[in-house]
Parts: C-alpha cells; structure tokens; sequence
C-alpha cells in the first residue's frame, strides 16, 4: 500500500495562536467530529485529536488531496477560507505524517517537551474512533505503534523527567517555595502561550485550582475551561489575591497592573502566606519592589531563563535521542506498510501454501512407506497442482486493477484470510 | 571508666559530623544512613556515659559545666533522631551534626572533676528542673538550625541565586513548619523549667522568684519566644521572621545559659 494515502491535518501551538486555536475547539458534543468526519467522501479511516494545543485529523485516504480539502473546512467550520487557513495549519503526508504522529505521541511536539498528559489524550482519541467504528487495519497499527514508540522513548531516555522548559522551571521553584502543590491556587492573568504553558504544568503537578482573569471575560472563561478553572475579570484581581499562591502574570499592558502597596496589605490578609508572582510580560505587569515585600517571591521571565540554561544541555541530549528512535520506528512502520502491497503479498500467499503443503508431504510420504522415486514425484506434482489451482482465483482476484480503496479492502481481507500478519490479530 | 567512654561518644560524634558533611557535598543516599546510623550509635554511647557518670558521682550528673553542656549535647542528639523518626526534612542533618560536635568538645574543654554535691542543690527537683531546662534548649537549638537553613534558602530564592543550597535544603515551607514544631516541642519545655524552678527556688529559698541574673534570663528568653509564638498564632507572621526571631530566641537562650554564668554571676552559678 502507497504511504502517502495516510495523512495528518492540525493546527497546534507552533502554528496558530490561541484565537485560532480556540476557533477549532469541538466541546460542546464529543460525538460530532465523528460523525461529520465520516461523511467526508476518501475518508477511509481517521481519528479525531482535540487539546488544548492541538487539533489534529489523521486520515486514510485513497484520494488525499480531495479528501484533506474537506477536513480543513470542517476543521475550520468554513470560518475562513481555505487559504487563509493554509497560514495555520500543517499538513504531513506518508512518512512525515507517520513520524509527525510518533512525535506527538512521544511528546517531542508537545509544548513542554516530555510532558507525560498527550499520550493518555492520543490514547483517549482513538479509542473514542475505535469505538465509532472509525479505524481500520493501518490506523489499529499505527496508533498502536505510535503508542509503543512513545513508551520505548520514555523508557530508553530521560526525556520526561529533566527540566526542560521555563514553565517547568517556574514549577521546580514554586515547589522549593511551597513543598507540594497539592491545595495550592494559581492565577493566570491575561492569556498567552507561555503563561498557559506554565499554567498546564502547574496542572500536571496537582495544583488544586486554576483561576483564569482577562480583559476580555469571554477569552477567560475559555482558557479556564482549558483547565477547568475558573473565570473572573481583571478588574477581581486584588480581591482574589488573598486566595491564589501562584500568580502568573503576561497582559498586554504598557502599565503595571500590581503594585507593591496594593500586595502589603493583601498579605496581611492572607496572614504572610507565601505568594510566587512569576511576571512573563514585556513590559513588565509587576512592580519590581514587590520581591522586597516579606513573603513575596517575583521572578521575572530573564530569572526564569536562569533556571532553565542549567538544564539545557541534558534536555537537548536526551531529544536528540528521543528523535532517532522516532526516525528507527518510522522507517519500521514504512517497511510494514510496503508489505501491504500486492506483490509482496502473493508470494506470502504462495510461500506459505507451499510450506503447508511440503509439511503435509513429509508426512505423508513417511507414513507411505516404500515408494519408488518417479511415485513420489507424481505426488509431490499432484500437490503442488492442486496447490496453484486452489491460488489461481484469489491471485487474479489481487490483481485486478481495481480502485485504490477497494484494493485495500481486498488485501487487508486477503491477508486476513491467509493470516500473513500474525501480529496484526485484531 | 567514664573518661574514655566520653572520647569515644565524642570521636563518634566527629566522625557523624565528617559523614553528613561528604553527605551534603555529594548528596550519595548511602552516605546518609551511614552518617544517622553513627549518631544513633553516638547518641547510645553518650546515654550510657551519662549512666556511668550518674553512678560514679552518686547524683544527677547536671551539676557542673561538662555535665550540663554534655547533656545539653545529647538532648539535641535524641531531638533531631526523635523528630527524624516522624519526618523527613533534607539534609537537617548536616546542620544539627556539626553544632553537637561543637557542644562535646566545649565539654571536652570543661573541668570533668566530680565535686560533691552542694547542699542547696540536694534536692528531688535537681534531675527535674535541669534536665527540662536543658532538654528546652535541645530542641530551640533545633529551630535555631531550622531557621539559619530558611534563611539560606529564602536568600537564594529572593536573590535568584541557585547555588548549593537551593538544591541541597527542602522547601521554605518544610522548613517552616519545621520550625512550627521544634518550638511546640521546645516552648512548653522551657516554660515547665522556669515553673519547676520557680517551685524548687520556693522550698530550697523561700520565694518563688529572686530575679537573680538566670531567672531574669531565660524570662527574657520565654518572652521573645511567646512574642513569636502569638505573632504566628495571631497575624500569621511566618517565614523570615520567624525564622530571625528563633535565632534571636536562641541567642538569649544560650546567653542565659553561658553569659550569665560567666559575665553576670549570681546563685546559679554554682552551675558551670
């Protein structure tokens, strides 16, 4: 089978900011992807991955081109043209496509890399596809092997537990400040990439509760459900101080938004409770003299970047790694694929008839007991007669030209029939 | 026999400071155990030089300045191993090992000769009011510890300096609440020594209180520690405050136990 039927479509935090990513998000019914997505003519096979960074449709189609044009416009809702959409999405086909979804997978294409969540979400992904009937023999395969690439990769490397990113650093100093993280509050003020980021990771360690403020409430309440947070608007920011620990802040605004004055009194409030105000604004959101208050740690985002040069080295060690396995298992999973094709096909079936029927043979001839040469030739001819007669229809059958999809249909049956993959038992 | 046996907890002592310090450099878990199992075994033998001490002087061996600097040694031994056996706080160790090694050499230094007792000291209350006093200190030298290594962390972290302490000491949280505990263990100590020897002072001098030099002392003492423990209780004063005013606490704790024997005299200072 050709690679190239198999396709990726999806935006992700590289290649849309978050109000087109939030333009694409299918929350409201879980159930419409599928059903929409199967409608779509060339759509053989597919699965439907939708998170906070990405949204992606892996396909199988005989007929790519026409096929992805109406999965873009789904994945878009028609909100913008099919060109304009172009500027934000990626398109990966054959081999990329099957190493792009190996990446995911291993969370080498995540935003912190190494994250552990993406891999429970693709896993998620196609069990709802499996369950709507929407895989097929290579998309079973495929995920499956992306799944085992991801655990080969976090077994073989380190690429999970080192320090890897600004966020991941803001994490490791907010547990030097408060020990674990569990029962602890963090505010997200104003939304952006990397204060989601760091927000997501705060997640990752069990902090109890993400409060999302912005100017506009609408943008909040969205990111909050990223969270499942809660959303307040900016003008609550003081008030909710008294509650969060965790304050992470990156608006757009030219002035300071959080005064050292305004702090000391808070403080008092939250009976000297530490605060961690991590600022990632340019210009700043804080006022510097904050980190003078008792109590009160501000990290700017150069401090941040501190943290994280210490670690950098090891990270880049530990991807590099990751990414050759990735590029082993790909070309594995092409050389699987090249084994769907017709030919390859024919002689396992004529390989393995001819095995049966030699074992057969043997046993017979053992049991037959004095036999001339010339006789056990005559049977060995006989068999091996019968043997090409019993192939010759389904061989013709493989051969003919027919479409790209029926053929598919046609090999996976035959295969099926003759059990050549073994493996493949499901 | 009691000499030797006291170099020997000493030694032992040393060699535990000398393993929690490599502990703390190279950070080796192994390094760890072997350096508590050696203070568990010091803290052993420092019991049962106490005994030996007991029967050879035939009273509470808390009358002289080796006894009471020896003992106030292995209160905070017992401390830190007590509190380690609850909870686990990083290389606390490191801190709280080379402070006893300083006590048992001062002890070292002090005159070991066993005096007979002094009349005013016979008395049932000897054993209890010195040994609770002593064992308060033991545990504010552990809060005092608690509160050089917060200051540590809490200067890094304001600082943004990520040097060796950053990633060697525990949380600012753990090590407050750290501190939470080494003063609910040491305040209600420190409080039941000045009552017990309030109530001594009243049947050995006929009053309960003479404001002589010690007694004023570790009122002093009380007071700072009760300001901290109502500011916490009360406003929630937390963190480097509290951490400061432990040290500060720590400091007129350790001048009502050494200044005032040497500096200021008075009627305890028979003790030292």
């Amino acid at each position: 089978m050709s690679a190239d039927k198999i396709v990726i479509l999806g935006v992700n935090h590289k290649t849309a900011p978050v109000e087109i990513r939030e333009r694409l998000s299918f929350s409201n019914d879980p159930g419409t992807p599928y059903r929409e997505l199967a409608v779509i003519p060339g759509c053989e096979e597919f699965s439907f991955l939708s998170t906070c960074n990405r949204v992606e449709v892996l396909f199988v189609s005989s007929t790519p081109e026409e096929t992805e044009k109406k999965v873009r416009d789904f994945l878009f809702n028609k909100s913008m043209s099919y060109e304009e959409a172009g500027k934000y999405v990626y398109l990966h086909q054959g081999e990329d496509a099957i190493q792009h979804l190996f990446r995911v997978g291993a969370s080498l294409d995540s935003m912190i890399v190494g994250e552990p969540q993406i891999l429970g979400q693709l896993k998620q992904a196609y069990r709802d596809a499996k369950e709507q009937n929407c895989t097929g023999m290579i998309l079973n395969r495929l995920m499956h092997k992306a799944f085992s690439v991801a655990k080969r990769i976090r077994t073989e490397t380190d690429i999970g537990s080192s320090a890897v990113s600004i966020s991941y650093a803001a994490v490791e100093l907010a547990k030097k400040i408060f020990g674990s993280l569990k029962n602890k509050k963090a505010m997200l003020v104003g939304a952006g990439e990397m204060a989601e980021l760091a927000a997501q990771h705060l997640m990752n360690q069990g902090v109890a509760e993400v409060i999302v403020a912005n100017r506009t409430f609408e943008r909040a309440v969205n990111l909050a459900r990223c969270f499942n947070g809660k959303a307040v608007s900016l003008e609550e920011l003081l008030s909710q101080l008294e509650y969060v620990d965790i304050l992470i802040s990156s608006t757009g605004s030219p002035d300071i938004i959080l005064h050292s004055r305004d702090v000391k009194g808070i403080m008092r409030q939250r009976r000297n409770r530490p605060l961690f105000l991590i600022d990632i604004a340019v210009p700043r959101d804080l006022d510097p003299g904050l980190n003078d208050l008792d109590n009160v740690y501000l990290y700017g985002i150069d401090d941040l970047q501190h943290v994280v040069e210490i670690n950098k080295a090891e990270r880049d060690k530990e991807a590099v790694q990751a990414e050759r396995i990735v590029t082993e298992e790909t070309l594995k999973f092409m050389l699987w694929l090249g084994a769907m094709e017709v030919t390859p096909t024919i002689v396992a079936i004529r390989e393995k008839a001819d095995a049966i029927r030699r074992a057969e043979l043997e046993k017979t001839m053992a049991g037959l007991g004095n036999l001339s040469d010339k006789e056990k030739k005559s049977i060995d001819k006989m068999s091996a007669a019968m043997m090409n007669k019993i192939l010759h229809h389904p061989i013709v059958y493989l051969k003919q030209d027919d479409s790209h999809k029926d053929k598919k249909v046609k090999l996976a049956m035959i295969r099926k029939f003759f059990n050549l993959d073994s493996e493949n038992s499901d | 026999m009691g000499y030797p046996l006291f170099q020997i907890t000493l030694f032992a002592y040393i060699i535990s400071t000398a393993a929690y310090m490599v502990y703390f450099w190279s950070q080796r878990n192994e390094m760890r155990k072997a350096a508590r199992a050696i203070l568990l075994g010091s803290g052993l033998l420092h019991t049962v030089y106490i005994i030996v001490r007991y029967v050879e002087a035939g009273h509470t061996p808390l009358t002289n300045h080796h006894e009471t600097v020896s003992f106030f040694a292995w209160s905070l031994t017992w401390g830190y191993l007590s509190f380690h056996w609850r909870y686990n706080v990083r290389n606390f160790g490191s801190f709280v090992s080379p402070l006893i090694s300083i006590l048992m050499i001062i002890a070292t230094f002090s005159s070991r000769e066993i005096m007979p007792l002094p009349p005013a000291l016979k008395s049932a209350w000897l054993p209890v009011h010195a040994s609770i006093a002593i064992m308060a200190n033991g545990f504010l030298a552990l809060a005092f510890c608690g509160g050089v290594m917060y200051l540590l962390q809490e200067r890094g972290l304001k600082k943004k300096r990520f040097g060796v302490f950053y990633t060697r000491l525990p949380s600012l949280d753990a090590l407050d609440n750290l501190n939470n505990h080494c003063l609910a263990v040491g305040f209600p100590l420190l409080t039941l020594g000045i009552i017990t020897g309030s109530v001594w002072a009243k049947q050995a001098w006929g009053s309960y209180w003479q404001w002589d030099p010690k007694e004023t002392w570790s009122l002093i003492t009380w007071f700072l520690y009760a300001a901290l423990l109502h500011q916490r209780f009360t406003v929630g004063w937390r963190g480097r405050r509290a951490a400061i005013m432990t040290i500060i606490g720590f400091s007129a704790a350790m001048f009502t136990l050494w200044g005032v024997t040497f500096i200021l005299g008075g009627i305890h200072s028979y003790v030292g």
